[in-house]
């Protein structure tokens, strides 16, 4: 058997670094792939299960691969605004935004999260960002390249990152720290837990209610067993992170996303606020300005797939003889029981409802633009 | 009746001129969770290494060659409804396609099932 991500080709040619937690993972009965530069668990008992219990009960994911950045001093809002497309300067202490850096031309560099601290987390920095664990170092030298030399950037390499996935992630997180029972979709702050301090954000990569806490990575294995001695939680890979995020309809970094597509055609245009989009003064807004007068000239679609043969990344989208896209992710849904897929169309096929065709090995198979989620959504969002 | 074993991890049973093929535990263990399995056509000839089939899991697809040169006399249609059969039975029920062997001979130099479990605890 041979494959573009089988037995043969899952070792990686680079030397890998391992996480915090890497043994902790292998003791579970992990199988560990190289991932961003790392030794990452993708499955334990198996994706379709792993996939199953998120979406029922609490699944814990170790995404501390990502990068952790901190960001202090003098005009930090004013340099993040010139960086980031989004409204940094009326984000309120412990509420997080969705961002993302472009470059000049407007393409994507990466996707992140972007919150302001307070109460002195993270030795008193004004805000945290976390960002994506293979294009970090990358990210790093874009932002020191454009940030003034007043504002200090921290990279915390040695926090750790977990998310606590599923319907069930706030009971379980509250029987350890009750206090977390409070926050709600995209708010965050800080915790103690057995004298550790923690940052904790109501958020994550699956379309459930979660959290995603930063701890020091010194006490990460602490709370991982503390967190799946709970009866709601179990241990999930990247296998299922992956399913889970495609169901729920969002774009990842290096398939969906790249410096070859812009804000607009992403349809992550919810992620720059109105005042950003009139008055610009972000890398990459002349772009936004124009896309958002004519449209882009192609957008990012969900795509459902008849039948069970799953279009992967790279299949070509055609209507007739003319190809109008390519599938940038793809794959078996578990919770819908079909496969689906994302990818971007030109935009005169992106309209929800439109009948497409997929070219599977040579074969056409029949696709619609569906509406995303694929999943339903089910963020905390009041109490 | 004999079983042989390849090193891309498909095993062979021989019946007088007919092969059966399947993957074997180690490799559905590896692919994870199985959806789909794309079967060659009763009728369709084979070269010894030739793209004859496709197993897709959750995470990817992955190509099935041919380990002998043959003709599809049967593709195992229990999986077109039940794709997981290869993960809960790959060595028996989940069997993906049986060929008429046209060259006994290219069976020379394939694994039995201790050499295999010999190369696959060195893996």
């Amino acid at each position: 058997m041979s494959g573009n991500d089988d037995i043969a080709t899952l070792a990686e040619e680079l030397p890998l670094e391992a996480l915090p937690l890497d043994a902790w993972h292998r003791a579970r009965g992990a199988r560990m792939v190289g991932f961003a530069g790392y030794h990452m668990p993708i499955q334990y008992e198996g994706i379709m299960a792993e996939h199953a219990w998120t979406r029922e009960h609490a699944g814990l994911f170790d995404v501390s691969h990502m990068g952790q950045l901190s960001f202090s001093g003098d005009g930090v809002d004013d340099a993040l605004e010139h960086l980031l497309p989004s409204d940094i300067k009326g984000l309120k202490p412990f509420r997080q935004r969705y961002s993302m850096l472009l470059d000049q031309e407007g393409g994507i560099l990466d996707d992140l999260m972007v919150s302001r601290l307070g109460d002195d987390a993270f030795d008193g920095a004004a805000i945290y960002m976390v960002v994506n664990g293979a294009t970090k170092y990358d990210d790093i030298g874009w932002m020191i390249e454009h940030l003034p030399d007043a504002v200090v950037m921290n990279h915390m390499a040695d926090q750790a990152l977990l998310a606590l996935q599923g319907p069930e992630a706030g009971e379980a997180l509250a029987t350890l720290i009750p206090e977390t029972a409070d926050l709600l979709f995209m708010q965050s702050g800080p915790f103690t837990w057995r004298g550790v301090q923690l940052w904790i954000s109501r958020s994550g990569y699956t379309g459930e209610d979660g959290f995603e806490i930063s701890i020091p990575a010194d006490d990460v294995t602490l709370l991982a067993d503390a967190l799946c001695a709970l009866p709601q939680v179990k241990p999930i890979g990247l296998g299922a992170r992956d399913s889970l995020r495609l169901e729920a309809g969002l774009p990842l970094y290096g398939h969906d996303l790249s410096p070859a597509v812009s804000t607009i055609a992403a349809d992550l245009g919810f992620a720059i606020q109105k005042r950003r989009r009139e008055e610009g003064g972000f890398i990459g807004h002349a772009r936004v300005l124009k896309e958002l007068a004519d449209g882009p000239g192609a957008k990012r679609v969900g795509l459902k797939i008849e039948g069970r043969l799953p279009a992967r990344e790279g299949a070509t989208i055609h209507v007739g003889a003319a190809q109008v896209g390519e599938v940038t992710s793809g794959g078996f849904a578990p919770s819908v029981g079909a496969p689906i897929a994302m990818g971007w169309v030109s935009l005169p096929h992106s309209a929800v409802g439109t009948a497409l065709e997929i070219e599977v090995r040579g074969k056409r198979i029949a696709a619609v633009v569906a509406p995303m989620p694929f999943v339903p959504h089910r963020y905390r969002r009041k109490v | 009746m004999s079983r042989y074993f390849t090193e891309e991890h498909e095993w062979i049973d021989v019946e007088g001129e007919i092969a059966t093929v399947g993957i074997t535990d180690y490799a559905q263990e590896q692919l994870g969770d199985i959806v789909f399995v794309e079967l060659p056509v009763e009728g369709a000839t084979f070269d010894k290494g030739d793209d004859a089939a496709v197993v897709e899991s959750v995470k990817a697809a992955s190509d099935v060659y041919a380990p002998i040169s043959g003709e599809v006399v049967e593709a195992n249609a229990a999986l077109e409804d039940e794709p997981a059969l290869v993960n809960s039975d790959a060595e028996e029920d989940g069997w993906f396609f049986k060929l008429r062997v046209t060259d006994a001979s290219e069976l020379e130099g394939l694994m039995n099932e201790a050499a295999y479990k010999k190369f696959v605890a060195a893996l």
